[in-house]
Protein backbone atom coordinates (compact mmCIF):
# COMPACT_ATOMS: atom_id res chain seq x y z
CA UNK A 1 0.00 0.00 0.00
CA UNK A 2 1.63 3.42 -0.67
CA UNK A 3 0.77 6.10 1.98
CA UNK A 4 1.95 9.64 2.31
CA UNK A 5 5.09 9.67 4.37
CA UNK A 6 5.24 13.28 5.05
CA UNK A 7 2.43 15.19 5.87
CA UNK A 8 2.08 16.52 9.35
CA UNK A 9 -0.10 15.02 12.51
CA UNK A 10 -2.65 16.87 13.41
CA UNK A 11 -3.16 16.23 17.40
CA UNK A 12 -5.47 17.65 19.94
CA UNK A 13 -5.51 18.59 24.02
CA UNK A 14 -8.04 18.61 26.41
CA UNK A 15 -6.39 19.26 30.04
CA UNK A 16 -7.52 21.79 32.62
CA UNK A 17 -4.33 22.22 33.97
CA UNK A 18 -2.65 25.29 33.25
CA UNK A 19 0.98 23.86 33.61
CA UNK A 20 0.20 20.42 31.88
CA UNK A 21 -0.93 22.39 28.63
CA UNK A 22 1.98 24.21 28.40
CA UNK A 23 4.37 21.53 29.11
CA UNK A 24 2.63 19.34 26.77
CA UNK A 25 2.80 22.41 24.34
CA UNK A 26 6.84 21.95 24.89
CA UNK A 27 6.83 18.52 24.29
CA UNK A 28 5.19 18.18 20.93
CA UNK A 29 7.12 21.06 19.50
CA UNK A 30 10.15 18.74 20.27
CA UNK A 31 9.01 15.73 17.88
CA UNK A 32 10.94 14.79 14.53
CA UNK A 33 7.69 14.41 13.42
CA UNK A 34 5.86 17.40 11.54
CA UNK A 35 2.62 18.16 13.92
CA UNK A 36 -0.17 20.77 14.41
CA UNK A 37 -1.61 20.71 18.28
CA UNK A 38 -4.61 22.54 19.28
CA UNK A 39 -5.20 22.23 22.83
CA UNK A 40 -8.34 22.49 24.98
CA UNK A 41 -9.16 23.96 28.49
CA UNK A 42 -12.28 21.48 29.39
CA UNK A 43 -14.25 19.04 27.78
CA UNK A 44 -17.13 20.63 26.55
CA UNK A 45 -15.26 23.04 24.61
CA UNK A 46 -13.34 20.02 23.17
CA UNK A 47 -16.69 18.29 22.16
CA UNK A 48 -18.01 21.57 20.82
CA UNK A 49 -15.25 22.04 18.70
CA UNK A 50 -15.24 18.31 17.06
CA UNK A 51 -18.74 18.82 16.41
CA UNK A 52 -18.47 21.43 14.56
CA UNK A 53 -18.98 20.51 10.60
CA UNK A 54 -15.64 21.71 9.07
CA UNK A 55 -13.41 20.99 12.19
CA UNK A 56 -9.99 19.18 10.96
CA UNK A 57 -10.42 16.26 13.07
CA UNK A 58 -7.37 15.39 14.99
CA UNK A 59 -5.12 11.95 14.22
CA UNK A 60 -4.69 11.64 18.10
CA UNK A 61 -6.40 13.08 21.11
CA UNK A 62 -5.42 13.21 24.35
CA UNK A 63 -7.67 13.35 27.37
CA UNK A 64 -6.95 14.32 30.59
CA UNK A 65 -9.23 12.37 33.28
CA UNK A 66 -9.81 14.64 35.83
CA UNK A 67 -11.18 17.79 34.44
CA UNK A 68 -14.35 20.22 35.73
CA UNK A 69 -17.76 20.08 33.50
CA UNK A 70 -17.18 17.15 31.39
CA UNK A 71 -14.57 14.70 32.47
CA UNK A 72 -12.13 12.23 30.16
CA UNK A 73 -14.17 9.43 30.25
CA UNK A 74 -17.51 11.48 29.35
CA UNK A 75 -15.50 12.67 26.30
CA UNK A 76 -14.16 9.13 25.61
CA UNK A 77 -17.93 7.92 25.72
CA UNK A 78 -19.38 10.55 23.56
CA UNK A 79 -16.77 10.31 20.73
CA UNK A 80 -17.10 6.68 20.62
CA UNK A 81 -20.66 6.45 19.63
CA UNK A 82 -20.30 9.05 16.94
CA UNK A 83 -19.14 7.01 13.58
CA UNK A 84 -18.04 10.29 11.99
CA UNK A 85 -15.07 10.17 14.67
CA UNK A 86 -13.85 6.41 14.46
CA UNK A 87 -10.69 7.13 13.02
CA UNK A 88 -9.38 9.21 15.99
CA UNK A 89 -6.96 8.10 18.59
CA UNK A 90 -7.89 8.46 22.42
CA UNK A 91 -5.17 8.47 24.64
CA UNK A 92 -6.12 8.77 28.02
CA UNK A 93 -3.73 10.34 30.52
CA UNK A 94 -4.53 9.63 34.53
CA UNK A 95 -2.55 8.86 37.66
CA UNK A 96 -4.49 5.51 38.35
CA UNK A 97 -2.45 2.50 37.72
CA UNK A 98 -5.20 -0.04 38.92
CA UNK A 99 -5.67 -2.74 35.94
CA UNK A 100 -8.91 -2.31 36.59
CA UNK A 101 -9.29 1.09 35.35
CA UNK A 102 -6.65 0.65 32.77
CA UNK A 103 -8.91 -2.54 31.18
CA UNK A 104 -12.09 -0.36 31.97
CA UNK A 105 -10.33 2.31 29.93
CA UNK A 106 -9.73 0.59 26.55
CA UNK A 107 -13.46 -1.54 26.89
CA UNK A 108 -14.55 1.88 26.67
CA UNK A 109 -12.57 3.21 23.62
CA UNK A 110 -9.79 4.14 24.26
CA UNK A 111 -6.42 3.28 22.15
CA UNK A 112 -4.36 4.73 24.79
CA UNK A 113 -3.36 4.60 27.98
CA UNK A 114 -1.20 6.60 30.20
CA UNK A 115 -0.06 6.77 33.72
CA UNK A 116 1.26 9.78 34.73
CA UNK A 117 4.61 9.91 35.80
CA UNK A 118 6.15 12.25 38.53
CA UNK A 119 9.02 13.16 36.45
CA UNK A 120 8.57 16.03 33.25
CA UNK A 121 11.07 14.51 31.51
CA UNK A 122 9.86 11.02 31.61
CA UNK A 123 6.26 12.46 30.59
CA UNK A 124 7.55 13.78 27.17
CA UNK A 125 9.21 10.86 26.48
CA UNK A 126 6.18 8.73 26.60
CA UNK A 127 4.54 11.53 24.88
CA UNK A 128 6.84 11.35 22.24
CA UNK A 129 6.82 7.75 21.90
CA UNK A 130 2.78 7.10 21.87
CA UNK A 131 2.40 9.94 18.94
CA UNK A 132 5.63 8.11 17.09
CA UNK A 133 3.43 4.84 17.71
CA UNK A 134 -0.22 6.35 16.74
CA UNK A 135 2.18 8.08 13.62
CA UNK A 136 3.58 4.23 12.22
CA UNK A 137 0.04 2.86 13.34
CA UNK A 138 -1.25 5.56 10.69
CA UNK A 139 1.05 5.66 7.68
CA UNK A 140 1.33 1.86 7.72
CA UNK A 141 -2.81 1.44 7.71
CA UNK A 142 -3.04 -0.96 10.33
CA UNK A 143 -6.24 -1.76 12.20
CA UNK A 144 -7.18 1.17 14.77
CA UNK A 145 -9.40 -0.85 16.66
CA UNK A 146 -7.09 -3.27 17.78
CA UNK A 147 -4.42 -0.65 18.72
CA UNK A 148 -4.06 -0.73 22.19
CA UNK A 149 -0.59 0.64 24.50
CA UNK A 150 -0.58 0.85 27.84
CA UNK A 151 2.35 2.73 29.51
CA UNK B 1 -31.19 -7.62 0.12
CA UNK B 2 -27.90 -8.20 0.94
CA UNK B 3 -25.34 -9.39 -1.63
CA UNK B 4 -21.86 -10.62 -0.61
CA UNK B 5 -18.84 -9.13 -2.46
CA UNK B 6 -15.50 -10.69 -3.46
CA UNK B 7 -13.08 -8.38 -5.33
CA UNK B 8 -9.29 -8.42 -6.67
CA UNK B 9 -7.81 -5.37 -5.24
CA UNK B 10 -4.85 -5.71 -7.61
CA UNK B 11 -6.77 -6.44 -10.68
CA UNK B 12 -9.15 -3.70 -10.05
CA UNK B 13 -5.93 -1.14 -9.37
CA UNK B 14 -4.62 -2.41 -12.74
CA UNK B 15 -7.52 -1.79 -14.37
CA UNK B 16 -7.84 1.83 -13.07
CA UNK B 17 -4.13 2.70 -13.81
CA UNK B 18 -4.77 1.37 -17.01
CA UNK B 19 -8.05 3.41 -17.32
CA UNK B 20 -6.27 6.54 -15.78
CA UNK B 21 -3.03 6.56 -18.42
CA UNK B 22 -5.25 6.21 -21.72
CA UNK B 23 -7.05 8.96 -20.75
CA UNK B 24 -3.93 10.98 -20.63
CA UNK B 25 -2.34 9.07 -23.47
CA UNK B 26 0.83 8.31 -22.21
CA UNK B 27 2.60 5.56 -22.86
CA UNK B 28 3.51 2.72 -20.36
CA UNK B 29 4.26 -0.77 -19.36
CA UNK B 30 2.63 -2.21 -16.69
CA UNK B 31 5.18 -3.83 -14.73
CA UNK B 32 4.66 -6.11 -11.04
CA UNK B 33 2.37 -4.44 -9.02
CA UNK B 34 3.33 -0.89 -7.83
CA UNK B 35 5.45 -0.44 -11.19
CA UNK B 36 4.91 1.38 -13.54
CA UNK B 37 7.56 2.06 -16.76
CA UNK B 38 7.01 5.39 -18.39
CA UNK B 39 8.03 5.08 -22.43
CA UNK B 40 8.20 9.03 -22.35
CA UNK B 41 9.03 11.94 -19.89
CA UNK B 42 5.65 13.63 -18.57
CA UNK B 43 5.45 17.63 -18.68
CA UNK B 44 4.89 18.54 -15.58
CA UNK B 45 1.52 19.52 -15.95
CA UNK B 46 0.06 16.18 -17.04
CA UNK B 47 2.00 14.27 -14.13
CA UNK B 48 0.20 16.68 -11.79
CA UNK B 49 -3.17 16.12 -13.26
CA UNK B 50 -2.59 12.12 -13.99
CA UNK B 51 -1.35 12.06 -9.59
CA UNK B 52 -5.07 14.11 -9.35
CA UNK B 53 -6.63 12.22 -11.26
CA UNK B 54 -5.17 8.79 -9.24
CA UNK B 55 -5.92 10.12 -5.92
CA UNK B 56 -8.99 10.17 -6.04
CA UNK B 57 -8.81 6.41 -6.46
CA UNK B 58 -5.97 6.40 -3.33
CA UNK B 59 -3.58 5.99 -5.85
CA UNK B 60 -1.01 7.60 -4.91
CA UNK B 61 2.47 7.97 -8.20
CA UNK B 62 5.92 7.77 -5.51
CA UNK B 63 8.43 9.47 -7.43
CA UNK B 64 10.76 9.64 -4.75
CA UNK B 65 13.25 6.84 -5.11
CA UNK B 66 13.43 6.99 -1.28
CA UNK B 67 9.98 6.95 -0.85
CA UNK B 68 9.65 3.58 -3.01
CA UNK B 69 12.48 1.65 -1.34
CA UNK B 70 10.73 2.79 2.22
CA UNK B 71 7.97 0.80 0.46
CA UNK B 72 9.49 -1.80 -0.72
CA UNK B 73 10.89 -2.64 2.14
CA UNK B 74 7.78 -2.65 4.37
CA UNK B 75 6.05 -4.46 1.86
CA UNK B 76 9.27 -7.06 2.20
CA UNK B 77 8.86 -6.97 5.45
CA UNK B 78 4.83 -7.75 5.62
CA UNK B 79 5.23 -10.24 3.07
CA UNK B 80 7.54 -11.95 5.13
CA UNK B 81 5.22 -11.69 8.30
CA UNK B 82 1.62 -12.54 6.00
CA UNK B 83 2.75 -14.74 3.47
CA UNK B 84 5.18 -17.36 4.84
CA UNK B 85 3.94 -19.97 6.90
CA UNK B 86 6.96 -19.44 8.58
CA UNK B 87 9.66 -16.92 9.10
CA UNK B 88 12.55 -17.25 7.20
CA UNK B 89 15.41 -19.13 8.96
CA UNK B 90 18.00 -17.07 8.02
CA UNK B 91 18.44 -13.82 9.90
CA UNK B 92 16.25 -10.80 8.97
CA UNK B 93 18.76 -8.61 7.61
CA UNK B 94 20.50 -11.01 5.20
CA UNK B 95 17.01 -12.01 3.81
CA UNK B 96 16.02 -8.33 2.88
CA UNK B 97 20.24 -7.26 1.87
CA UNK B 98 19.27 -10.60 -0.26
CA UNK B 99 15.60 -9.29 -1.23
CA UNK B 100 16.78 -5.83 -1.94
CA UNK B 101 19.87 -6.20 -3.93
CA UNK B 102 21.49 -3.60 -0.99
CA UNK B 103 23.63 -3.56 1.54
CA UNK B 104 21.59 -3.85 5.24
CA UNK B 105 23.62 -1.09 6.76
CA UNK B 106 21.73 1.32 3.67
CA UNK B 107 18.79 -0.19 3.91
CA UNK B 108 18.11 0.64 7.60
CA UNK B 109 19.76 3.98 7.46
CA UNK B 110 17.57 4.84 4.88
CA UNK B 111 14.08 3.24 6.76
CA UNK B 112 15.46 5.17 9.85
CA UNK B 113 15.80 8.44 8.60
CA UNK B 114 12.50 8.48 7.06
CA UNK B 115 9.96 6.31 9.48
CA UNK B 116 11.60 7.53 12.43
CA UNK B 117 11.95 3.99 13.79
CA UNK B 118 14.33 0.76 12.78
CA UNK B 119 13.44 -1.92 11.10
CA UNK B 120 13.50 -4.13 13.55
CA UNK B 121 10.46 -2.17 15.52
CA UNK B 122 8.39 -2.12 12.59
CA UNK B 123 9.08 -6.02 11.73
CA UNK B 124 8.00 -6.68 15.95
CA UNK B 125 5.23 -3.98 15.39
CA UNK B 126 3.87 -6.61 12.06
CA UNK B 127 4.82 -9.29 13.65
CA UNK B 128 2.31 -8.58 16.44
CA UNK B 129 -0.31 -6.61 14.91
CA UNK B 130 -0.84 -10.31 12.84
CA UNK B 131 -0.39 -12.12 16.32
CA UNK B 132 -3.35 -10.00 17.24
CA UNK B 133 -5.34 -11.29 14.15
CA UNK B 134 -4.83 -14.59 14.57
CA UNK B 135 -5.82 -14.51 18.37
CA UNK B 136 -8.78 -12.69 17.36
CA UNK B 137 -10.00 -14.00 13.97
CA UNK B 138 -8.67 -17.33 14.06
CA UNK B 139 -9.21 -18.01 17.69
CA UNK B 140 -5.63 -19.52 17.61
CA UNK B 141 -4.36 -20.68 20.99
CA UNK B 142 -0.99 -19.07 21.83
CA UNK B 143 0.81 -21.80 21.26
CA UNK B 144 -0.27 -21.75 17.92
CA UNK B 145 0.64 -18.00 17.47
CA UNK B 146 3.78 -18.61 18.72
CA UNK B 147 4.63 -21.22 16.55
CA UNK B 148 3.46 -19.58 13.07
CA UNK B 149 5.32 -16.09 13.76
CA UNK B 150 8.37 -18.06 15.09
CA UNK B 151 8.56 -17.22 18.72
CA UNK B 152 11.06 -19.59 20.69
CA UNK B 153 8.15 -19.95 23.32
CA UNK B 154 4.70 -18.90 24.46
CA UNK B 155 7.02 -16.66 27.02
CA UNK B 156 8.66 -14.92 24.32
CA UNK B 157 5.60 -14.16 22.34
CA UNK B 158 3.73 -12.68 25.64
CA UNK B 159 6.70 -11.10 26.89
CA UNK B 160 7.15 -9.30 23.26
CA UNK B 161 3.59 -8.85 23.15
CA UNK B 162 3.14 -6.71 26.49
CA UNK B 163 6.56 -4.67 25.57
CA UNK B 164 4.87 -3.53 22.01
CA UNK B 165 1.43 -2.88 23.86
CA UNK B 166 1.55 -2.82 27.66
CA UNK B 167 -0.90 -5.45 27.78
CA UNK B 168 -0.98 -9.40 27.61
CA UNK B 169 -2.29 -11.21 25.42
CA UNK B 170 -5.29 -12.02 27.79
CA UNK B 171 -6.00 -8.78 28.64
CA UNK B 172 -5.91 -7.74 24.92
CA UNK B 173 -7.97 -10.64 24.14
CA UNK B 174 -10.65 -9.90 27.25
CA UNK B 175 -11.01 -6.24 25.80
CA UNK B 176 -11.77 -7.10 22.68
CA UNK B 177 -14.34 -9.44 23.46
CA UNK B 178 -16.17 -7.32 26.08
CA UNK B 179 -16.12 -4.26 23.20
CA UNK B 180 -17.90 -6.47 20.98
CA UNK B 181 -20.09 -7.40 23.77
CA UNK B 182 -21.00 -3.26 23.84
CA UNK B 183 -21.42 -2.87 20.18
CA UNK B 184 -23.71 -6.15 19.98
CA UNK B 185 -26.24 -4.24 22.55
Amino acid sequence: MISKDQSPINIMLADDDEDDRNFFNDAMKELKIKNNLTIFKDGKDLMDYLNKPDTVLPHILFLDLNMPCKTGNECLKEIRQNPKFKDISIAIYSTSSSERDIENTFIDGANIYIKKPNDFSKLKKVLKEVVNLNWQFHTSGLNKDTFFFSI
Amino acid sequence: MKLYIKYDINLACRVILQEQLEKFNIKYQLLDLGEIDFKENLSEETYNNLQEALSKYGIELLDNQKSQLIQKIKDTIIEMVYEKDKLPTSTISSYLADKLNLSYGYISNIFSENTYTSIENYIIMQKIERAKKLIIEEGLTLTEVSYKLNYSSVAHLSGQFKKTTGLTPSMFKRIVDKRRGIAKE
